[in-house]
């Protein structure tokens, strides 16, 4: 998180070639990187998301053309706004690189799915869909993975408890006609 | 009609003693594993230990040639209702073993995911503790469960069959499970927690606490 930390000139110099080609071809598109134990992490802007995954594995540079990982998390309590981030684990064959990508999505906002430029993030988009209730924009199918579809709480919210609300739980087993002992 | 009485009482109890000793002797279950305590059921089945030989069971791959039941492993909630379904598929009279921690109460997963205990959709017979339980307290298990089919059997020798149903549904009752009414939603499955709101004029969502935000997709955006 030292984007926009003083002393330019100190900086400038240590910033991956990769970070300073992203900050030219999307201005304003990233908002901070860190660098934990030489792993790269670049946090972008939620619209951008887009662009800048295309442009990753597109430019001959780059190449990242696998997307080994997505996942969702839930930030509350660790910051006021936005709620959740997503995170992209990109791997580029070519070049034997990775590198992570990090975006905000509001409680009840959205991100662009990045499923049409890779698409192993299909499955990856509706689990993080399923746990936290992430939109993905642009996913050609956003349905619950795992759980039923009428299912009546993101589990992994950090203000859902582990055991989740029983009541409903039973509800739902209910209307499958399912003669249950309702939990008291 | 003395003899007549006579005659029809040794009949009936010969008849039940024998059915008694036969489904006692030949349980068949069914070929049904939810999770790590199906590997010691199976391997319970298998050559070392060999139950399913020893004690005239025979695994049935279909619910409707098996008269018993072993519940062997973690229930979800997604899975309860194809259970309650298999369970139904048995024709009577049936029983069910819950074998391991998980199917008896939930096990370590206390959690939004797991039916906290088999018995909270189908009435259980024998409990089997353990996680898992090894091939031997499966077959303690099985052994427990050929005495309560003489008891079962004993009660429709001793009061006729219409008590021994009735005594099943006490059972029943005794596990708290009662009909309700099937509440099926019309249509395919309501797509998440966005619904209509009764005017059916936008969608609200049904997580309590959360926010109205409209559904993709919908053109409301």
């Amino acid at each position: 998180m030292t984007g926009k930390a003083g002393a330019p000139q100190a900086e400038a110099p240590r910033e991956p070639a990769i970070v300073t080609d992203l900050r030219t071809r999307f201005p304003d598109s990233i908002e901070g990187l860190s660098n934990f134990r030489g792993q790269l992490t670049i946090r972008v802007r939620n619209e951008a998301i887009g662009a800048v995954c295309r442009y990753l594995r597109d430019a001959a540079d780059w190449r990242f053309d696998m997307l080994a990982d997505l996942c969702g998390v839930d930030m509350l309590r660790l910051r006021a706004a936005p709620r959740f981030d997503v995170i992209y684990h990109l791997y580029s064959v070519a070049h034997n690189r990775r590198l992570r990508l990090k975006a905000a999505v509001d409680e009840w906002g959205s991100i662009e799915s990045v499923t049409p430029i890779w698409p192993g993030a299909n499955w990856q988009e509706r689990e993080a869909y399923d746990m936290f209730g992430i939109v993905f924009d642009g996913h050609p199918d956003l349905r619950r993975i795992l759980l039923p579809d009428d299912w009546h709480e993101y589990p992994l919210r950090k203000d859902i408890v582990q055991e989740g609300d029983r009541l409903e739980a039973d509800r739902w087993l209910s209307r499958q006609g399912i003669p249950v002992r309702l939990t008291e | 009609m003395l003899d007549n009485r006579f005659e029809k009482n040794i009949l009936t109890t010969t008849v039940d003693s024998l059915f008694n000793w036969a489904r006692r002797s030949s349980l068949w279950p069914m070929t049904f594993g939810l999770a790590c305590c199906a590997i010691e059921m199976i391997s319970g089945a298998q050559s070392r230990w060999d139950f399913a030989e020893r004690f005239g069971m025979l695994y049935r791959a279909s619910p409707r040639q098996s008269d018993l039941m072993i519940v062997a492993g973690t229930v979800t909630y997604k899975m309860a209702p194809l259970v309650y379904q298999l369970y139904e598929q048995m024709p009577d009279p049936k029983w069910v073993i819950s074998m391991g921690a998980c199917a008896n109460f939930g096990g370590p997963f206390d959690t939004y995911a797991t039916l906290q205990g088999v018995d909270r959709v189908i009435p259980v017979d024998v409990y089997v503790s353990g996680c898992p339980p090894t091939p031997e307290g499966l077959i303690s298990g099985i052994l427990e469960l050929q005495n309560r089919v003489i008891k079962y059997d004993t009660i429709a020798k001793q009061q006729g069959p219409i008590a021994a149903q009735n005594l099943r549904l006490q059972e029943r009752r005794e596990a708290g499970l009662k009909q309700v009414v099937s509440i099926r939603q019309a249509g395919p499955a309501a797509h998440t927690m966005l619904v209509k709101d009764p005017t059916g004029e936008r969608y609200v969502s049904t997580l309590r606490g959360g926010a109205e935000r409209p559904r993709l997709g919908s053109g409301e955006e």
